[in-house]
């Protein structure tokens, strides 16, 4: 039989299933940091998270609630600081980047800076932070977001951070070190990836009892469609229960 | 294809026209938005020179501080992020100062409210104020979305420190492959062009100078020589980047203590102003291996700073209350910060 989840314990686990073991990953506040945690106590016991203010390599026992905080270094690597984690991903170490926010488009560009207009915002978001960073250089990122037509866009506000910006061969073009961009978009009605020749959105998976039609329908742009579509399989009861019992005991995220 | 000639601004078909013509760099793009703080080099060395390289005794009190290093106008900058490190102690007395209309660099969350919330900021170099799992924060969204700060700049966090960089190190930019392509990069004063060596494109950073920086750090010696555990945020590229700095230390320790652990020393003596004792300095956030956060009193200022009659509730019974810090230790009790203590 298969148990009861919350919206945010089934993101966490695709964005879990994501991650690869044996490699870096830059880990941002809030779902990325509870998907790394239960990576590294499910499939990939080596994954090293690196956070922004300098901690790499820690061992996520406690939850973080914040990328400087003392847990971002819990029994780690190294504790260094920003120019270091930085200049680490500019320099093609870091693998993977988690990113979010308030609007995505096709080309995977994403908004956390403002609703509106710049000069005078309808509402001001909290900015880029290290979001275009990692979008500048890490290897493949990966956008963690809630799915409905006012967050997948086709238009977005301003371009905070960059995905394929406007198509194939936008991010050489600007400059940006090559092969690199958006990978996936784990979001609450499935799972996206890029077409290769368009660089365009495409839907691989959706989430158990969504249909397809229904991520269309949340979705402002022309989604394309994998050719076959799988349905993802529900959080198991073994990713549960590391979920409430040692990732989230006090239920930040339920 | 533009390029800025002096006042000029010609138009040619090619790149390889344009630097026939010129022989110059050109420039492929700029950010609209002018510098907030300019670039003086040797200004800067000048004011370095002066600065007392003698093992001086420089303590003082967060009021002795701040009424000699800070003037109304001045641009100011913040170390750690989010609670973490945070000069508290100092930004309390700067509030209750009644100095304003500060330009800041938008990094380190929690000064920053109490800054917005008695309405000191006029611009910002923007990279990220939130409360990260908390929300938006809501000071921050009063201030900017009413026009009481008058200027916005964005930046990405790498770029802000990265900037910090180019001044630590005495030069006027530092190129970098952040921001390209962006918005972000519309609405900052980065400048986009080709290195004059590879080819690459890159986005020129301008170096950040900072009149007045806080910092608050594990221990110091009375001269201001800093040791700082755990991650080291920025403080070792900011530090560099300050005119005056000012810091605010856990503990006072015998220079003998500093030099028998030289490697740990973040930020030497000859670039402090002050250097002002203040333990639990960062509360209601936290230290490094000294002590936590205090989460419930942090869920209450959540709640309070969602209204602006609610953050002026806040803002007079936990800071203006108070003379100096340790009447707000006082207040917090000693059995408090005890349990918070690691």
């Amino acid at each position: 039989m298969t148990q009861q989840y919350s919206p945010s314990e089934l993101l966490i686990c695709l964005a879990s299933r994501v991650m690869e073991d044996g490699t870096t990953a830059f880990i941002g506040t809030g779902i990325p940091m509870l998907a790394a945690s239960l990576a590294q106590a499910m499939h990939a016991p080596n994954l090293v998270p690196i956070f922004e203010f300098g901690g790499t390599g820690a061992i996520l026992e406690k939850l973080p609630l914040a990328v400087g905080d003392m847990r971002t270094y819990n029994k780690a690597l190294a504790a260094s600081g920003i120019c270091d984690v930085m200049e680490t991903a500019q320099r093609g170490f870091v693998e993977f980047g988690f990113l979010g926010g308030a609007q995505i488009d096709m080309y995977g560009n994403l908004n956390s800076t403002v609703i509106g207009n710049h000069a005078h915002p309808k509402v001001r978001l909290p900015g880029s932070g290290g979001a275009n960073d990692v979008g500048s250089a890490c290897w493949r990122t990966i956008a963690i977001m809630i799915h409905d037509k006012r967050r997948f866009m086709d238009k977005i506000d301003f371009i905070t951070t960059p995905g394929f910006l406007s198509g194939p061969g936008a991010r050489e073009e600007a400059g940006l070190p090559r092969n690199t961009g958006p990978y996936r978009v784990v979001t609450s009605l499935g799972v996206l990836g890029y077409d290769d020749e368009t660089k365009r959105m495409k839907l691989l998976s959706v989430n158990p009892g969504v249909t397809v039609e229904k991520v269309i329908e949340n979705t402002g742009f022309e989604l394309l469609l994998a050719g076959h579509i799988t349905e993802n399989e529900p959080p198991t009861a073994e990713e549960l229960r590391i979920l409430r019992e040692h990732v989230d005991p006090d239920g930040l995220y339920r | 294809m533009i390029f800025h000639h002096y006042d000029k601004i010609l138009l040619f078909k090619s790149k390889n026209e344009m630097n026939q013509f010129t022989k110059s760099i050109p420039i492929f793009e700029e950010g609209e938005a002018t510098l907030i703080q300019p670039i003086d080099l040797d200004g800067f060395r000048e004011h370095n020179r002066k600065k007392t390289k003698k093992l001086v005794d420089k303590r003082m009190t967060e009021k002795e501080a701040i009424d000699k290093f800070v003037k109304s106008g001045d641009y100011i900058g913040f170390e750690l992020y989010g609670t973490v490190r945070c000069p508290m102690s100092l930004t309390r007395e700067l509030v209750r100062s009644g100095k304003t209309d500060f330009r800041i660099v938008g990094q380190g969350v929690h000064e920053l409210d109490l800054l917005f919330a008695a309405n000191m900021v006029r611009e910002i170099d923007f990279t990220y104020i939130s409360l990260e799992v908390y929300g938006i924060s809501d000071n921050m969204r009063r201030r900017v979305e009413s026009g009481d700060v008058t200027k916005v700049v964005e930046w990405s966090n790498a770029a802000i420190t990265w900037r910090f960089k180019a001044a630590s190190m005495g030069i006027p930019f530092i190129p970098t492959r952040s921001m390209l392509g962006t918005d972000t990069l519309k609405k900052s004063s980065a400048k986009v062009i080709e290195c004059p060596y590879s080819n690459y494109k890159v986005a020129l950073l301008p170096a950040l100078f900072v009149d007045t920086g806080f910092i608050h750090v594990n221990r110091a010696d009375i001269h201001g020589n800093c040791q700082i555990d755990g991650i080291s945020g920025f403080a070792f590229e900011m530090s560099r980047a300050c005119k005056n700095l000012i810091i605010s230390t856990e503990k006072i320790v015998p220079t003998e203590e500093i030099r028998e652990h030289p490697d740990r020393t973040i930020i030497p003596y000859y670039l402090v102003d002050a250097v002002v004792h203040a333990p639990y300095g960062s509360w209601p956030g936290e230290m490094s291996g000294m002590y936590e956060r205090d989460e419930p009193h942090y869920k209450m200022f959540i709640e309070k700073q969602k209204t602006k009659e609610g953050m002026d509730e806040y803002m007079k019974e936990w800071l203006y209350a108070f003379n100096d810090h340790q009447s707000l230790l006082d207040k917090v009790g000693a059995k408090r910060l005890q349990e918070l203590t690691l």
